[in-house]
Formats: structure tokens, sequence, C-alpha cells
């Protein structure tokens, strides 16, 4: 597994701030998530040729957010595969994501182009060189959020839908399909849980984390829009002292009330018509 | 959804007034240019920060970016201009708060990092400025473009849908929401097309609050394309 620093974008980290891992099988290597550029997925192919004699066999993009595809470049078009929703999201939203991360991460970016898998993945078993994996096809923090069981050795690889001592990003969110793919992925046998952003666990606490921070964020923002709170109040309301510790939370709490509330605010809307 | 929508909130009360300073606290190269456009030549001006403008110092979202406008802190303001320095659209909205109190919330697009201002015209006719600068990267305009694109607006056009609050100090807050795309004029091949005049008025039709968005042609920016400050939202008046 490849850490990524708990850090928003930037020119200085090139967008490394994503979690990528893989697994080297006895019939090639599966990997997941390509990272957030063309040359990120290139050392990555490097790195794993410096562990194996094994081929790419296969790489997996989690879901469609910038930092988990635009590796894709560096490995095989034909071993390129995600969710449906994930390829159908690459296609609408891969352009657009790209031209932003240009602006965000500068030339750690250089000649990187979307590319979207071709090999739709459906849920279910996975057998490869004797890894016995279990695709787990969730939502939540997008329309498709593919988590991956590695039954042999116990490992969970978690995607987005967990963040761990980091606040989670929401542009995509629907936090109560979130909220449900946490319980799912908490009901899994797993010894080791590796977060889409942040470090490993051999627990839940990552799981129970991320549920409380959206918990939180879902009542408060649901309430401060249900007492007709303009933005900017919203915005002001403060952060309780138990997410003070994750990294980066006063500007995904920022970006989250920009991507939550206008939703929450034409509801509170629509209910005071009906009381009328 | 790519529709613009209105909404306002109220003003909230304020702690007592503050000296004016006679340089721009904000240290805006712009300054003299919005002053000369704006206001009248021969008008007492004066930084007051009894005018307050909250909006995020950062703005993740260039293409709405909230702003809540409050000068009840001041005496008999007759009405508020509130503009934006670095912006091709640099007005953004006026009101004048007639039967409410002189507060308005609402979302407005940015181009680039700007002060955003508010000047209050108090009825002794000098004008109270106050403001706050916004920073943004500019990362809105890589969203999907709103308004003329979508179908559904065209069906929706002017649809409001409003809620009143009662507000815990005493008085009422209105926010409201209108279907409008909003349209700057900056985007090319998509013609200006905004509110221009939003009344407020109570159940015995006591004005309560007038409102004017504005609209101004200018070349089209290259990069990124609806291009203006403009609101996308809009108001309401706090009936107090
Ligand atoms: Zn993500």
């Amino acid at each position: 597994m490849l850490t990524g620093r708990s850090e928003d974008f930037s020119f200085t980290n090139g967008g490394n701030i994503v979690n990528t891992a893989f697994i080297v099988t006895q019939a090639g290597v599966l990997v997941i998530d390509s990272g957030p550029s063309r040359a990120y997925g290139e050392q990555l192919r490097r790195a794993i040729a410096r562990i194996t004699r094994q081929p790419v066999v296969r790489v997996i993009n989690t879901h469609h957010h910038p930092d988990h595809f635009l590796g894709n470049q560096a490995f095989a078009p034909d071993t390129l595969a995600a969710l449906p929703g994930t390829i159908h999201g690459i296609h609408t939203e891969g352009g657009s994501f790209n031209d932003n991360m240009y602006r965000l991460a500068g030339d750690w970016m250089a000649g990187t182009e979307p590319v979207a898998p071709t090999l739709p993945l459906a849920a279910g078993p996975l057998e490869l060189g004797g890894h016995r994996l279990e695709l787990i096809a969730l939502e939540g923090h997008t329309g498709a959020d593919l988590a991956i069981l590695d039954r042999s050795t116990g490992v969970l690889f978690a995607g987005d839908l967990i963040f761990h001592d980091r606040a989670p990003t929401t542009p995509h969110a629907r936090l109560p399909a979130w909220q449900a793919s946490l319980d799912t992925l908490e009901a899994q046998p797993f010894r080791h849980l590796v977060p889409g952003h942040g470090p490993v666990a051999t627990d839940a606490g990552p799981i129970r984390q991320t549920r409380a921070w959206l918990g939180w964020l879902d009542h408060t923002l649901r309430q401060a829009a249900d007492e007709g709170l303009d933005m900017t109040e919203a915005l002001a309301l403060p952060l309780p002292a138990e997410f003070r510790r994750l990294a980066v939370v006063d500007a995904e709490y920022r970006r989250s009330v920009g991507q939550l509330y206008p939703a929450l605010e034409q509801q509170a809307l629509r209910t005071g018509k009906a009381r009328e | 959804m790519n529709i613009h929508h209105v909404i306002a909130a109220a003003a909230l009360a304020l702690g007592p007034g503050i000296a004016a300073a006679q340089t721009d606290p904000l240290d805006s190269p712009r300054w003299g240019d919005m002053k000369k456009e704006f206001l009248p030549a021969a008008a007492r001006v004066v930084f007051d920060e009894r005018v307050r403008v909250i909006a995020p110092l950062t703005a993740e979202n260039a293409l709405n970016v909230p702003v809540s406008v409050d000068a009840s802190a001041l005496p008999d303001v007759k009405e508020v201009l509130v503009f934006a320095d670095f912006n091709p659209i640099a007005r953004i909205v006026r009101f004048e708060p007639g039967g409410a109190q002189p507060g308005l919330g609402f979302r407005i697009k940015l181009q680039q990092s700007s002060p955003v201002r508010a000047a209050a015209r108090t009825g002794d006719g000098s004008w109270h400025v106050g403001g706050t600068w916004v920073n943004t990267t500019g990362g809105g305009c890589t969203l999907p473009s709103t308004g003329s694109a979508s179908p559904e607006w065209q069906k929706r056009l002017g649809e409001v849908s409003s809620r009143v609050w009662p507000k815990k100090e005493g008085g009422e807050r209105l926010r409201l929401r209108v279907i409008h795309p909003e349209d700057t004029g900056l985007a090319a091949g998509i013609p200006a097309f905004y509110i221009q005049q939003l009344d407020l008025a109570d159940a015995a039709g006591t004005p309560l609050m007038h409102i004017e968005g504005f609209e101004k042609k200018l070349p089209t920016t290259p990069g990124c394309s609806p291009a203006a400050a403009r609101i996308s939202a809009s108001p309401t008046a706090a009936t107090s």
C-alpha cells in the first residue's frame, strides 16, 4: 500500500493525498486505485516492478474521484476495471476533474489525461491467483463506491467510504446511503482496514470516526436549514472538539456546507410551504 | 440542478458602531474606481464597521458564494449597494430596506479573489462602507455550466418558494428562492437574463424591501464562462 498525505491537493504534494494499494498474486498483480496523475501511476508501476516480476493484470478504480483514477494512463487499457457507475462518472466528469487537478497540483499533472476503464465489475467473489476477493458494491461517498475484501489476508480496501484522521470529502455524497454502507463495511470480517485517506487500522475505529462526522454533519446542516440559517451562518457554526483532530477539518466543513446546504435549504422552504 | 435560486436572509443584531477610517481597510487598488463609479462625487463616504459583510474568507465554489450584508447597526438606512471590486460586473445588488431591517443574504458569482463591499446610505446622505475579502481559486468554473443548458428552468421560470421564521430577538426572517437562470451575458452565446427587480411587501401591501439586480455586458473573459457577479440569489427582508 502507498500512503498519501492527509492534506488538500497542492502544488507541494502534487495530489499525492490518496492511498493506493496492490496485491501480488501468482496470477499477476491487482492494483487498487491508480492515483492522481500519470506521473503517480508510472511511479506506482515502477514500485510494483521492484517488488515482483508479475505483470499488472487488473487495475480497479474504487470510484470516479480524480485522485483514484488519473493514474490509469500508466497501465494497459484492457486491465482497467470499475463499477459501471464509476465508468460512467469518469466519462462524464473526468475531463473537468482533470482540468481542476492541473489548477490545484500544477506541473505534477503534466501529460495526464482521463482514461475510463472499459471492463465493468459486478459485486461478488473474484478469484485471482489464489486470493479470494470479495467485491462489495456500495454507494454514498459517490453514486458507485467499490470496497474490496481480500478474504485470504483479511484486508479490507474501503476506498473513500472511509477516511481516517482526515475529514471526509462530500462533493458527490448522499449521507444516508453512505451511513448504510458504513454498516455493511463494519460487518465484514477484516483484520486490516485500508481507508481511502489516512493511516491503516486494525479495528473499526476509522469506520466509527467517519460515521460520527457524517452523522454530525447531516444533523447540524439539517437543523440549520430548518431554523432558517443563511449559508454564511451555517459556515460559522462551531465544530465539536472531538473532530478538531481530523486533518483539514475546517476546509472540508466549508466545502461540505457549499455542497450539501443548498439542497437542505430548498427542502426547508418546501416544508414551510406545506405547513401554510 | 442547473437552476439558480434566490435566497436571502435577514440581518442579525450587531454590537455598537465603530469609528470610521479613511483609508481603504481592504487595501484594494480598485477602491478609487469603485467610489468614483458607484458613489456620488460630492457625498460624504466613510468606512464603517457597522456595515457588516459576511462571506467565507475562502470560497470553494466561485459560482455560488454566500454573502450576507447587515447594516442594521446604522440608523436610518435608505439604501444599500453591494459590489465586488474585481468582478467584470462589479455591481451585484442594490436594495432599499423600506419597512424591513437593512439586512440581506444572497449568493454571488466571483470571477477571482475580490473585496465584496456594501455601501449604505443613511438619511443624512452619507455613505457608510463595509466589506471583506473573499479568496477563490476560480475552481467553480469547472463545474458544469448552469442555467440555460437546463430545460427545467424554462418550465419553472419565476417559481417562488419562501418561508418566514420568527427571530429570537423579535421580528421575522423571510427566506425566498426564485427559479431563474441569472445569466450574466458574459458567457459566449448566452444573453443576459436576470432578475432586475424584486419587491417584497407584507399582506397589507406595505412595502418591505425593494431589490435590484444588475447586468453590464463586457467582452467575454477567457477562462471561465459565466464570468460575472450575479445574484444567483436574492433576498429577503426581515420584517421587524
Ligand atoms: Zn473520493
